[in-house]
């Protein structure tokens, strides 16, 4: 096994791009060392980027946020403004894992470890956050919502990788929310996440996204769920709606984790709770 | 002073808080665990696993991985003894597969290299010819005529004709008319209850150090509950003299009944011979899960008929376990233990040990106990419900006294169900109100408890301090209580003794620490052998003062002149008496060997609150009292912490931890992220409430209390759920999506 610590992230990428065999970039190494260690994948070459300047910086962009792709779930609780635009967001964050693991584990590993049960995912999809993936062909900016393609798998290229994490700006009126089931209270996988975002003007919703995760072989954009609210004032008949959209939109798996009728319904149940909670934080920031 | 008398009050160190003296070592990381020991020239080792839940083996090559640069050794099965029969077979057959690989994550060969990375690319070069064959690990699908048969000519002679041969043991136990008692009764409820296979969830995997040389004779270090049964196992496993193989435990994080079995430690010691090195084998968490002992999983009926005022007329509960692909499910304990609580005329229980491709089960914490519990008490609860009559109050008319015939045959002397009910219907848990979606629920259990070979010694040193070996593994502070007992015995104070759990080599035979006997069975054998070393210390003293022995008197670590006959002496200290054992006869031992049976049984009252939400299936155990009797609790605190600790496990159980296999027989959840224990925020504050009833057996009363906690937790909790869910939860664990799809049929089919 190589082992590369690169200061740039053009290096990484002819690093990566050379790269022969199994290719694992490194940042907070909470998939990728456990994977190692499990003996589930043993890469022939690993790019860690936490040595390049700036991945572990949260910046102001424009009215919104950068976020280093080594910057962990614990950086994000404590920032100072972060959570208090994006609390669904940094919520999701820090649901992974333990004190030890919010340490370490970083958005941008969740989001490229291609998990469908990743939680921060669903929440930076609702969120609409986008993502800078660097190549061997240069730049380009990408949904979260693109890059997973299913199970593990991604929308990289050989050679790319994710160098930047850009949180859209909050706006007045909004606010988001996450919410995942886990058949405990914490140290476990989502069985259903559900993220929602949402803009009112007055009492009523005019902007939302709906996001599902572990309902599907990738993240859900479910256009039909913010719809049924989109317009409302989250009244009984919306939230109804919202919770049918949501379920209707499940495409998952029975597993060890969960069943598939299980997880349809929690998706709708999920998507009620979330939104009355996004609402109630748009309510306070208008 | 009566050498033999029993002591029931008055105690000095015996019921204090006292610290427990493996505390600061533990929490400073300097205790040596399994894992903790090394040796020059070790090599490390792996074990090569069956990925198919039953399969020919048609042949093992290991070539590829002997020409591996580091590899030193490979075992299989022909690295061990031969002819072995019953038991030991079976142990053998486990720990390396024969013929058959007979579960996911059989051992069928093991590697030994100068790393632990070679070793497990070594594992995966040893190419394993597989005939894979059909498998079963349901317990009712392994009973139906077209199950597979895991092994011909294992049944015993107690099955009856006709069954499958995949049933292997039959148990039938009770007394008086049960059809006449159920036509006695005003109702009659009968349902069927189902338990996933649990495993005790060690956070400690099993690890060891192992040496055997070609003239075998060895030495082996590892984790265990009991070491001279891994000597005894291990010395056979291997052909070697028992007496030959010298064994030390570890250090130990958990146990709970699985490390009272042997699974790697024969494997490391036939390595260590073939390549005259020491050898470590340390399992992994996977390893853990897919290839130790777990509890058996279970299906059972239960029938039970009561009157108005909730008489219990007649009881009927059929017990099928099954346990891996061995002998040995213990449902004689499911079917003994089911209606243990309650004085029955009329009561049968049956049971059948059916094998299946999982893993040999191993003891769990009460093995089989807890099952019958749930199935038992939930019924109870029902018929409660039905009959509009309260469930403690039922059980207290219903409740086994002294006297009481059993229901598997024994009359009990002194036990203290009725005083852990009363506590129980006393405690303001029980009145207090419910919150909406909130339900109480309610259970008793049992377990026997048990005493077993013990070797105990206690050795003065000339400063008046005390040395005791005792030969059971400290798995629940046990060094603290013998400490306090021996303490207490001789007059001095708890930090003058250190407990040492000694090695094979230093005490006789002493069981396994299970069964809930170190407290009582080693406690009895620390008080006999401090008893006879306070014998000497007085014979010494009455040999300085020129009188007869019987003449002195042990008090406060002094020796003095039992009365005003005896003569005038000023009292002779212990270090007085220990500095001077050189010239007076020598050094001062006292030591105990017997195989104590007066053990006696213990019952406990558990109060669960739990929540449910409606709409997920979750739940959350919001309140949460044990009480149990403990005869008499030497250490309060350690006492308290298994209770809590039976009631931790039991949540784990009853709500989220089960066996997961896959149509391919795979075990799909072999990670602590995927088998669901419980984490420390799912779980409230456990009350406790210890009740003392002594028992006759022991000279100052104890009862063990390690594994009665796990009793009743599944039945209470399933009682409370059922009652906030508003639905009867009939299979464990009762996950989120069980419970939601209970509420479905009940909305369904009303």
């Amino acid at each position: 096994m190589q082992y590369h610590t690169p200061s740039s992230f053009d290096d990484a990428v002819a690093l990566a791009k050379d790269a022969q065999g199994v290719t694992r970039f490194l940042a907070g190494g909470t998939d990728v060392l456990v994977q190692l260690r499990a003996d589930i994948v043993t890469p022939d070459v690993l790019i860690d980027i936490k040595k390049i300047a700036g991945v572990s910086d949260i910046t102001r962009e424009g009215d919104g946020w950068r976020i280093g792709v080594a910057v962990t779930g614990a950086e994000m609780s404590e920032h100072d403004t972060l959570g208090k635009e994006w609390p669904g967001l940094v919520e999701a964050m820090d649901l992974i894992g333990s004190t030890q693991v919010q340490g370490r584990a970083t958005l941008t590993g969740n989001l490229c470890n291609g998990s469908p049960a990743a939680d921060s995912v669903p929440a930076m999809v609702a969120a609409g956050v986008t993502v800078t993936v660097t190549g061997p062909n240069g730049e380009r900016k990408v949904a979260v919502e693109d890059i997973p393609t299913a199970p593990g798998k991604t929308s990289l290229e050989a050679g790319e990788l994710v160098t930047a994490v850009h949180v859209p700006a909050r706006g007045k009126s909004g606010g988001d929310a996450y919410l995942r089931f886990i058949p405990r209270t914490e140290m476990d996988i989502a069985v259903v996440g559900c993220g929602i975002n949402l803009r009112l003007d007055g009492k009523k919703i005019v902007e939302a996204r709906v996001a599902l995760g572990a309902v599907a072989p990738t993240v859900l954009l479910v256009e039909e769920a913010a719809n049924a609210i989109i317009g409302t004032e989250l009244d009984d008949a919306a939230l109804e709606a919202l919770a049918e959209a949501a379920s209707a939109a499940c495409n998952p798996i029975n597993d060890k984790r969960g069943t598939i009728k299980f997880r349809t319904h929690v998706a709708g149940v999920l998507a009620k709770r979330a939104a009355k909670i996004a609402y109630q934080r748009a309510e306070a920031a208008s | 002073m009566a050498f033999d008398e029993t002591k029931t009050e008055d105690f000095k160190v015996v019921g204090q808080r006292v610290k427990r003296p493996d505390g600061v070592d533990k929490v400073t990381g300097k205790a040596k665990f399994g894992a903790d020991a090394v040796a020059p020239g070790m090599l490390f080792a792996a074990i090569v696993r069956s990925p198919h839940a039953h399969a020919r083996i048609v042949k093992i090559d290991t070539s590829k991985a002997e020409a591996l640069s580091g590899v030193k050794g490979i075992v299989t099965r022909a690295d061990f003894a031969t002819g072995l029969t019953g038991g030991d077979l079976d142990v053998l057959e486990n720990v390396m597969a024969g013929e058959k690989a007979l579960y996911d994550g059989h051992a069928v060969a093991a590697v030994a290299a100068t790393s632990q990375l070679v070793a497990r690319d070594a594992a995966k070069l040893v190419e394993v010819e597989y005939e894979v064959l059909p498998h079963v690990t349901d317990v009712d699908k392994a009973m139906a005529s077209d199950a597979p048969v895991i092994r011909e000519g294992a049944a015993d002679q107690s099955v009856p004709e006709g069954m499958h041969p995949n049933v292997v043991r039959y148990h039938e136990s009770g007394h008086g008319d049960i059809e006449a008692g159920f036509a006695e009764a005003d109702l009659v409820v009968e349902d069927s209850f189902k338990t996933e296979a649990t495993h005790q969830g060690y956070i400690e995997p099993h690890a060891c150090l192992a040496q055997l040389g070609g003239d075998n004779k060895g030495e082996l270090w590892c984790c265990t509950q009991g070491h001279w049964n891994v000597q005894k196992l291990c010395a056979a496993m291997l052909g070697l003299e028992t007496s030959q193989l010298r064994v030390t435990a570890s250090e130990i994080g958990g146990g709970f009944g699985g490390k009272t079995a042997v699974f790697i430690e024969p494997v490391a010691l036939a390595l260590s011979r073939k390549t005259n090195r020491p050898v470590k084998l340390v399992m992994s968490r996977s390893e853990v899960f897919r290839a130790t002992g777990p509890t058996a999983s279970t299906s059972m009926d239960i029938k039970i008929g009561m009157k108005k005022d909730g008489t219990i007329t007649a009881g009927q509960g059929t017990f099928r376990l099954q346990g891996g692909a061995f002998p040995g499910a213990p449902m004689e304990f499911t079917a003994m233990c089911a209606f243990a609580p309650y004085n029955l005329q009329n009561v049968k229980q049956v049971g059948y040990d059916v094998m299946a491709n999982r893993p040999k089960q191993a003891a769990y914490r009460a093995p089989g106990s807890p099952m019958a519990a749930f199935a038992v008490e939930s019924v109870i609860d029902e018929l409660c419900k039905k009959l509009g009559l309260d469930p403690i109050e039922v059980r207290l008319k219903n409740a086994s006294k002294q006297g009481t015939k059993a229901s598997f045959g024994p009359t009990w002397d002194r036990i203290g169900l009725v005083e852990t009910l009363e506590a129980a219907q006393s405690h303001p848990h029980y009145s207090a109100p419910l919150k909406e979606g909130q339900g109480r629920g309610i259970s008793c259990g049992f377990w026997f408890n048990h005493g077993g070979e013990t070797s105990v010694t206690l050795a003065l040193s000339e400063d008046g301090t005390a040395q005791l070996s005792v030969g059971t593994p400290d798995i629940g502070g046990s060094r603290a209580s013998m400490a306090q007992m021996a303490a207490e015995e001789l007059g001095i104070p708890y930090e003058n003794i250190r407990t040492t759990i000694a090695d094979t080599a230093t005490l006789g035979y002493n069981e396994v620490s299970h069964g809930s006997r170190v407290t009582y069975a080693s406690g009895l054998a620390t008080i006999k052998a401090a008893r006879a070393a306070v014998k000497i210390l007085c014979a010494r003293a009455a040999a300085k003062w020129g009188i007869d022995e019987d003449a002195v008197v042990w008090e406060n670590g002094c020796a003095k002149p039992s009365g005003p006959n005896a003569g005038e002496f000023d009292p002779l200290p212990i270090e007085k008496l220990t500095r001077s054992m050189g010239r007076t006869g020598g050094p001062i031992v006292g030591h105990f060997e017997a195989t104590p049976e007066g053990a006696g049984v213990s019952f406990a009252t558990h109060i669960v609150d739990a929540e449910v939400d409606k709409e997920t299936g979750q739940t959350k155990v919001v309140r949460y009292t044990v009480v149990q009797d403990a005869g008499k609790a030497i250490n309060p605190a350690y006492v308290e912490g298994q209770f809590q600790g039976g009631a931790a496990q039991g949540i784990g159980w009853a709500l989220n931890e089960e066996y997961i296999y896959g149509e391919d027989g795979r075990l799909q959840n072999s990670v602590f992220l995927d088998y669901r224990i419980p984490v420390a925020s799912d779980l409230p504050m456990i009350d406790t409430v210890i009740v003392e009833v002594p028992n006759p057996g022991h000279p100052y009363g104890v009862r063990g209390v390690g594994e009665t906690s796990i009793c009743p937790p599944l039945a209470a909790i399933a009682n409370a759920v059922s009652n906030a869910a508003g639905v009867r939860l009939k299979e464990l664990p009762m996950s989120p999506p069980r419970i939601l799809a209970a509420l479905e049929d009940q909305a369904n089919n009303g």
